[in-house]
């Protein structure tokens, strides 16, 4: 991708064929993590959504016009992950404080969206295909609606997963991964509509 | 705790990637060359011992409540550090892990021995253990690239052995004709079912070792 690209490409590439788990494999932790039940899987989805589309828009103007016009490209990581941490902690006031339903429904999901490598990824490959403003907000919304769009469709096979018979040692993680590895299978068929 | 004990846990029993599962989107994006795989296991490497160190010697004056935020700001120091080092010295490795050398900042390996190591362990003690532990990454990295690179191309090594342009380039040396290769094994989906496997074999191991154990030890109680 490169800042050419529309709004339309933006969307599909994030959500369907460039989806960040299934072939980035950003923010992998949660999602195997998070997503042995659909409720919680839906809570983490919306909260990712939510502190993507702000960290983009952050983090843009942040590299915009302060990183860059100091000529400081080179503390671009670090300067991120604090815009990064304090955000989540801010949302996570602001929530509690306004719209304490919300707040209760995501729960221990805000703190650990700090560490979930697709926010911080989804920053760097902004910064990286040189997006303007608008593309970079677009492509981190619809960058999280395309991890909750994963998350829920590996919870619901979870929760079918539970029933199956499977060897002793895939307990866990190892079949959850495998399953990942499959439907990443059928994210493949995506790849073939080429429009970036 | 002596350095035999840590050793034995950072590359098996305690193993970061097999046993803790921590640090997965790394371990599964990157692992498509032995170069990329080293290279990779590297970087950890010196950046976990490099924080190690630093926060075992401030674990004392850090205050409680915002520990964590400062540990970010220590790993995102030495992130950028070894960022910089490898653009300047080794670009093909830089241009080919891309993203995810910053991308390390936010790897739980570090922050997970930073939280459950060194805050009480003295320096000389955590600098063993980020050592030990970033060795036993590079071999699940190693393992995972011999294995997707052999099934899925026929070939070993490449970006290191047969070098036609510098280190990095390249396909290695060639075991048996690529078109025969499963490529599945190196596209995205390969990563998650190489690693499922890894650690499905790993629980299969240590469940054997511990009947075993269990076993030997009823044995001695009816002697």
């Amino acid at each position: 991708m490169n800042a050419n690209a529309t709004i339309i490409e933006i969307v599909l590439s994030a959500i369907f064929i460039n989806n960040f788990i299934f072939s980035q494999f950003l923010g992998c932790c949660p999602f195997l993590g998070c997503s042995s039940k659909i409720d919680t899987a839906a809570g983490m989805g919306l909260a990712v959504i939510f502190v993507m589309g702000l960290a983009s828009a952050i983090c843009w103007i942040v590299n915009e016009y302060i990183l860059v016009t100091l000529h400081l490209e080179f503390l671009q990581t670090i300067a991120y992950i604090l815009v990064i941490a304090v955000l989540v902690q801010f949302v996570e006031m602001f929530l509690k404080k306004s719209v304490p339903s919300l707040y209760s429904a995501l729960g221990i999901y805000l703190p650990l969206i700090t560490t979930n490598c697709a926010v911080l990824g989804v920053v760097l490959l902004n910064t990286q295909y040189s997006f303007n403003f608008l593309q970079s907000v677009v492509y981190g919304v619809t960058g999280g609606a395309g991890f909750m769009l994963a998350i829920c469709l590996m919870a619901s096979v979870r929760e079918k997963i539970e029933f199956a018979d499977y060897p002793e040692s895939f307990n866990g993680f190892p079949i959850a991964l495998v399953t990942a590895g499959l439907i990443a299978l059928a994210f493949m068929g995506f790849s073939g509509m080429k429009i970036v | 705790m002596n350095i035999k004990q840590q050793f034995k846990e950072g590359l098996i029993t305690n193993n970061p990637v097999l046993v803790q599962l921590l640090g997965m989107c790394a371990t599964m994006a990157i692992t498509t060359s032995l170069f990329n795989g080293i290279g990779m296991g590297f970087s950890v490497l010196i950046i976990l011992t490099c924080c190690n160190v630093v926060i075992s010697l401030i674990r004392k004056i850090i205050p409680n409540d915002i520990r964590l935020a400062i540990f970010v700001l220590v790993i995102a120091g030495f992130v950028t550090i070894v960022d910089l080092v490898l653009q300047a010295f080794i670009p093909a490795l830089s241009e080919s892990l891309g993203v995810f050398i910053p991308l390390i900042v936010v790897n739980c390996i570090i922050i997970g021995r930073a939280e459950a190591f060194c805050q009480k362990n003295p320096v000389g003690a955590s600098f063993f253990d980020g050592i030990f532990q970033g060795l036993g990454y590079t071999c699940v990295l190693i393992c995972m690239c011999v294995i997707r690179e052999f099934l899925g191309k026929g070939s070993f090594g490449s970006g290191i052995f047969n070098t036609t342009n510098g280190i990095g380039t390249g396909s290695g040396i060639h075991i048996f004709p690529s078109e025969y290769g499963a490529l599945v094994l190196t596209l995205p989906i390969g990563g998650f079912i190489t690693l499922g496997c890894l650690i499905a074999l790993m629980q299969y191991v240590l469940k054997k070792n511990e009947k075993k154990k269990e076993a030997k030890e009823k044995e001695g109680a009816n002697v």
